[in-house]
């Protein structure tokens, strides 16, 4: 069957197996690495990619279904080179260790944010739990991300006062 | 790698259209909703539908809280999201909020729905019990027409609803009664599992006596309802000692199974307890709105 999806602002058509998931057709049909794919059962989280703006777990999706609806994976949230404030956040207060989560951990933040810009750290932590980190680095995790919301409120002014 | 065995996939783009693409294609089709139940079950070849009619188009048609005519009505395509962050029910039916909090995760939450939950009838799902203990009306419809059943009838045994072939459920009916309290009590293995053990009630209080009163259990083998317990509240004064003789009667009858959740004898002594939490809980938001 003929599928037509836009993947980080760009339009993909492709011809698909209708049992193909999501994560498969990102990783394998069109080679976006970037999203992990882990348990397989919705558990794990860390193929956590953006559907229309929400954070969906992309190995519980078809990418049948996924036609039609704008997907955002960790490769788009680099704009021209400036990172965004979610992943400077991991970087400055060391939000990974091995890596494997953090993909999906980002883009819910970034969902997060885009919701409620100024999060508790309760909130952060209850945005998260569907989503494991095996180096168990949460407290770090919810450092970077209220360091990304810190510095996005900053940002934001910042710009509004140069206006 | 789980993945489904292959289908032939429609999508839906009303409830006229799924039903008659439900009745061309027979009975080896399925709806697919939010996927959350259904696409897991298929991925470990538990289910292996020829057909997936995709009615995620529908949401806009079929996903709604709203309150009419003295009851409130629950489309059958609402997420989970929707339902814990609906004033309406944190107002009216506190009970699914209760429950919401503790199914699955946000993440799964944004895609589950109400109907797909209640439709999967997995004997561990919390919304099953919820709908029993509030004694909801499950409307279900067909290309003949709807037809409305309660959960008695609706709920067959795990995995099987009175949902037939070539009908689709659209619309959970909750009546409501002055003076209600609702609540929902669950122990987990950790946040997002499947319960271990839970208890849902409703009460309904009017002079300072249960006039009503609803519990169903979830994961532990109940009847749909406990009706032996609901039987032991009604018509008396709510106090301690008689929520422990209700909890006691609704564990006594439940029958679970000892696995990797934990022990049978566990398992029972635990809802006993959730049913007495959940019945001190609802009767306090019960008494409240009363006063």
């Amino acid at each position: 069957m003929q599928i037509a999806m836009s993947v980080n602002g760009e339009e993909h058509t492709r011809d698909i197996e209708a049992r193909l998931l999501l994560v498969h057709f990102l990783r394998d049909t069109l080679g976006l690495t970037g999203t992990h794919w882990g348990c397989d059962t919705s558990n794990c989280g860390t193929c956590v990619v953006l559907m229309d703006s929400e954070p969906v777990k992309s190995c519980t999706v078809l990418a049948a279904t996924a036609s039609g609806h704008e997907i955002r994976t960790v490769e788009g949230l680099e704009v021209d080179g400036v990172l965004d404030p979610i992943q400077q956040g991991f970087m400055e207060e060391h939000g990974l260790q091995c890596g494997f989560c953090t993909p999906g951990m980002m883009l819910t933040a970034r969902a997060l944010l885009d919701r409620n810009p100024d999060p508790s750290t309760d909130e952060i932590r209850e945005a998260i739990s569907g989503q494991i980190c095996r180096c168990t680095g949460y407290a770090t995790i919810v450092r970077s991300i209220r360091w990304a919301a810190q510095h996005s409120q900053a940002q934001d002014s910042k710009q509004e006062v140069m206006a | 790698m789980q993945v489904p065995a292959p289908f032939e996939y429609e999508r839906a783009t009303s409830v006229d259209h799924a039903l008659e693409l439900l009745q061309r294609l027979g009975p080896d089709a399925r709806l697919l909703a939010g996927g959350h139940s259904l696409l897991p079950m298929m991925k470990l070849r538990l289910a292996t539908p020829e057909h997936l009619v995709y009615i995620n188009d529908l949401a806009a048609e079929l996903g709604y809280i709203q309150e009419a005519d003295g009851e409130v009505r629950i489309g059958a395509m609402t997420r989970h999201r929707e339902l814990l962050e609906s004033e309406l029910l944190a107002r009216r039916l506190p009970i699914f909020i209760d429950a919401e909090r503790v199914i699955a995760d946000p993440v799964v939450r944004n895609r589950g729905t109400i109907g797909g939950a209640l439709c999967q009838a997995d004997p561990a799902e919390d919304l099953s019990a919820v709908c029993a203990a509030v004694g909801a009306q499950l409307v279900i419809k067909g290309l003949d027409g709807e037809r409305v059943v309660d959960m008695h009838e609706f709920h067959r045994g795990p995995y099987e609803t009175a949902v037939a072939d070539g009908e689709m459920l659209v619309e959970i009916r909750i009546a409501l009664h002055a003076s209600e309290g609702s609540a929902y009590e669950k122990v987990e293995r950790r946040v997002g599992d499947w319960a271990v053990a839970a208890a849902a009630v409703a009460v309904s209080c009017s002079n300072g006596i249960v006039e009503r009163a609803g519990i169903a259990l979830t994961a532990v083998g109940a009847d749909v309802t406990s009706a032996e317990a609901e039987a032991s509240l009604e018509g008396k004064p709510p106090s301690e000692d008689l929520f422990a003789e209700a909890a006691r009667l609704a564990a006594a009858a439940s029958k679970p199974v000892s696995d990797q959740r934990g022990s049978a004898e566990y398992k029972r002594a635990a809802v006993q307890e959730l049913t007495q939490r959940a019945l001190r809980r609802a009767t306090e938001r019960a008494l409240r709105g009363e006063a």
